[in-house]
């Protein structure tokens, strides 16, 4: 028993620190909810942030998130729910035993989490363009036609039309914090979408080698928690600064 | 039990020689362990490094202020030898040192478990430990950091300092504590032995519940505020500085967030070791078992709304200022009941005056000055006299030192024949534990007084009141005799690991299963039979206790006391 799995007969495989195999799963599920719990805080303060700016630059928010493709962020809402059904289904069969269905449905979601990738470098490659990475090349309403006719105003016309541009565009400061809190936030998700697809890679790797680490259905489930998890993220971060009300 | 008296000790005793620490003896068994023994002993050897450097940084801070005009440190040097004690202090040594050492090592055995739920993510936080602490250390050898352990924007924002390098470290670290604290929550949760009903959970137990919800809900929270510190350092994101349109006191808020409650996990599991502690050398069950339990779980959930007391002179609202006032005073409370419950389990039992029990005993002394004092800074006009002054630092050394450290001396002493399987000299024990005890009162006790009258904090000089220099030098040299006090462990536990007298399973007639049910040391699935818990914990008798046990035979021979 020193340190090495004892097998049950037929039945998965149990860790010597475990009594049965009922006990370890329970502990691997719990674990991942704990987990969760701090993924959950984790946002959570992100989000805090997010909250008090927004309604301390209200206006300028609203400005700023006009530059943001809404259908772009649509269809990658979109493609991560579609991921979400696929792997609660590769959940499902594994419980079932399933092994050929599993690996066709946990291959799709490794699709959506690729095309979200995709998309949203092609998002961020915009935001680029139009020098809005929120660094010291940050330059608000560069790629704005009206807005260059108007920068071009500014050098012409009298103070009094800033005040005006100002009221459109908002203050380009607080729109910076705006990117700022844009692309923290989207680019931690990012990377746990990136994390999610090694976790599904290796899942994968480990069921078609029949690895003697998956035996039950517990794995998938602890990845499909966690992918939901991630989903559920992109399902707040839509809203909040792809649809931001007037 | 009376196979742990000395006259059935003494006897010969089959004992089986097969335990975790002679398992393996190679380098790579060690490195590579999953036992979750092992790995205690692998963060106590790594706690204690880096308590070392935060304890060198404290002397050099102790040596400059004996002059009004400094001694020895430039401002700069002296700004980056403070961070370094409160960062190696705090993120290395405080907040893992008991979870870590002490819970890695005993939530297992107390439970009756064989191992923690998740072993190898148990190894997988002891190395990212390691990573951060390294990380820090890189920052301090390649020029070291200036803005505090508090990290205060736009001061770390603005800083040129090694301060990324060291957040990074800083937040590797946390993800280490949050890890442990996953496993403390799934191993608690599942693993508990056929009949450890949650009522019968050593209390020990429940403090490590309580700091790892504390730890699962505070720590991601600063660590996605330092990570944000990196980024708009590295990229120049504005978040918190104000020039690039940011709020540096929404910094304060999130950072306190995490940073009052961590006040919590370093003192929790220290209430946890000071109640096993009590209840073994007074011989007599814990008073209030489910009172100490649940203020337990609401110093957790009571700690995380009160960070604002950290920030009376911020730009808070009165009205803020006065809500946090009011929760922090409600705080005291379920506090209190552990100090009364304590005093009320000794109480007509029978004490007996052993090194933990001392340690015990100073811990309940210097915490009750800590938190009293406590409540001089969380009234809002107090504090606005206090803040930033000696009297701030005086206090949360009370609480850290005088808590934290006081305990992990503590549980150390108690459960060092459990965790090396031989006994350390009572005597020294005793003598080193009584030095810490008057060199923390000289240290910190002189620094209520200075900070009192108006030393601040921070300052390496204080040349425009030169009378304060009787203050300085009295707690300098308190700090010398506290130094002595902590090198004395260090030197009779190390000689006593490799020399000391064999002990047998319980030297201390101690109740719980990681005395009455696994060997000492334990072996490395910890018991040799199943184990099944039919008893309260605490069971313990005090009219029956009239005899003496193993390991108190060697210092009642020297100092020539009762036979």
């Amino acid at each position: 028993m020193s340190g090495h799995a004892h097998a049950q007969g037929d039945g998965p495989e149990v860790y010597f620190q475990y009594e049965d195999i009922d006990q370890q799963q329970e502990s691997y599920v719990v674990g991942m909810w704990a987990f969760l719990m701090t993924e959950v805080m984790f946002f959570g303060a992100l989000f805090l942030i997010y909250t008090l700016y927004r309604w301390k630059f209200h206006d300028t928010f609203f400005f700023a998130h006009e530059q943001l493709n809404w259908k772009m962020g649509g269809l990658n809402t979109a493609v991560l729910l579609f991921s979400s059904v696929m792997v609660a289904f590769a959940v499902h069969f594994a419980q079932k035993g399933k092994k050929t269905a599993q690996l066709i449905c946990l291959g799709m979601t490794l699709m959506c989490a690729f095309g979200f990738l995709v998309i949203k470098t092609f998002e961020y490659g915009a935001k680029g363009d139009h020098k809005l990475y929120p660094n010291y090349t940050f330059e608000y309403g560069a790629h704005d036609k009206d807005h260059k006719v108007e920068s071009w105003w500014d050098d012409n016309l009298p103070a009094f039309m800033h005040i005006e541009k100002k009221e459109q565009h908002g203050d380009p400061k607080n729109a910076k914090l705006f990117y700022s809190i844009y692309f923290t936030m989207t680019g931690l998700h990012g990377l746990h979408v990136v994390i999610g697809i090694i976790a599904i890679t290796s899942l994968m790797v480990l069921i078609m080698i029949k690895s003697p680490l998956i035996t039950d259905y517990v794995p998938t489930e602890l990845v499909g928690l966690y992918w939901h998890f991630v989903d559920l993220v992109w399902i707040f971060l839509y809203p909040l600064f792809y649809l931001i009300p007037r | 039990m009376s196979a742990t008296l000395i006259d059935n000790a003494t006897a010969e005793q089959p004992r089986n020689d097969r335990n975790y620490l002679n398992a393996d003896h190679t380098l790579k068994s060690w490195l590579l362990t999953v036992d979750h023994k092992r790995i205690g002993i692998l963060y106590l050897i790594a706690v204690t490094i880096f308590f070392f450097i935060g304890a060198v940084a404290a002397a050099m801070i102790r040596y400059e202020l004996t002059s009004p005009h400094g001694i020895l440190l430039s401002s700069e040097v002296y700004n980056k030898t403070f961070s370094a004690h409160g960062i190696y202090m705090v993120f290395q040594f405080l907040v893992v040192a008991i979870p870590a050492v002490l819970g890695n090592f005993l939530i297992p055995l107390m439970i009756g478990a064989r191992d923690m739920a998740f072993p190898r993510l148990n190894l997988l936080s002891w190395y990212m430990f390691m990573t951060g602490g390294l990380l820090i250390t890189l920052s301090f050898i390649l020029g070291g950091v200036d803005a505090g352990w508090t990290f205060y924007v736009p001061l770390s924002t603005l800083s040129e300092t090694q301060i990324s390098l060291c957040l990074v470290g800083i937040f590797i670290t946390g993800f280490s504590s949050i890890f442990t604290a996953v496993n403390f929550i799934a191993t608690i949760h599942k693993m508990r032995a056929p009949g450890m009903t949650w009522y019968r959970l050593p209390l020990y137990i429940w403090s490590h519940y309580s700091t790892a919800i504390v730890i699962l809900l505070g720590t991601p929270v600063v660590a996605i505020t330092l990570f944000l510190v990196v980024v708009e350092r590295g990229f120049g994101f504005g978040i918190f500085s104000p020039e690039l349109g940011g709020d540096p006191v929404l910094f304060q808020h999130l950072f306190w967030f995490y940073s009052h409650p961590a006040v919590y996990i370093m003192i929790l599991p220290a209430f946890g070791v000071i109640s096993e502690i009590i209840t073994c050398f007074s011989r007599r069950p814990i008073f209030g078992y489910k009172f100490i339990a649940y203020s337990s779980l609401a110093i957790a959930f009571l700690g995380f709304l009160v960070w604002g007391h950290h920030m009376f002179l911020s730009s808070q609202s009165v009205l803020q200022g006065l809500i946090f006032s009011i929760i922090t005073w409600i705080l005291a409370v379920p506090s209190a009941i552990k100090v009364f419950n304590w005093t009320t389990t000794m109480y007509k039992g029978s004490i007996h005056f052993s090194t933990p029990m001392l340690y015990a005993l100073g811990f309940m002394g210097l915490f009750l000055i800590g938190g009293l004092t406590g409540l001089h800074l969380a009234s809002i006009d107090t504090d606005v006299h206090l803040t930033g002054t000696y009297f701030i630092v005086a206090h949360f050394h009370y609480v850290m030192v005088g808590g934290t450290i006081m305990g992990y001396l503590g549980g150390i002493h108690f459960w060092f024949p459990k965790m090396f399987g031989r006994t350390y000299s009572e005597m020294w024990g005793r003598i080193s534990a009584m030095i810490v005890f008057v060199g923390f009162n000289l240290t910190f006790f002189p620094q209520f007084i200075v900070g009192y009258l108006g030393m601040p904090r921070r300052y390496h000089y204080y040349y425009f009141a030169p009378e304060w220099q009787f203050y300085h030098i009295l707690s300098t040299a308190g700090s010398t005799v506290l130094g002595i006090g902590f090198l004395l462990p260090g030197i009779y536990l190390t000689y006593a690991i490799f020399k000391g007298k064999k002990a047998g399973p319980n030297p201390w007639g101690a109740k719980g299963l990681e005395w009455e049910q696994a060997g000492s040391p334990p072996i490395t699935e910890n018991f040799e039979k199943p184990v099944l818990v039919l008893e309260d914990p605490y069971n313990y008798n005090p009219e029956e206790d009239s005899k003496m046990y193993e390991h108190e035979v060697e210092s009642a021979d020297m100092l020539g006391g009762r036979k």
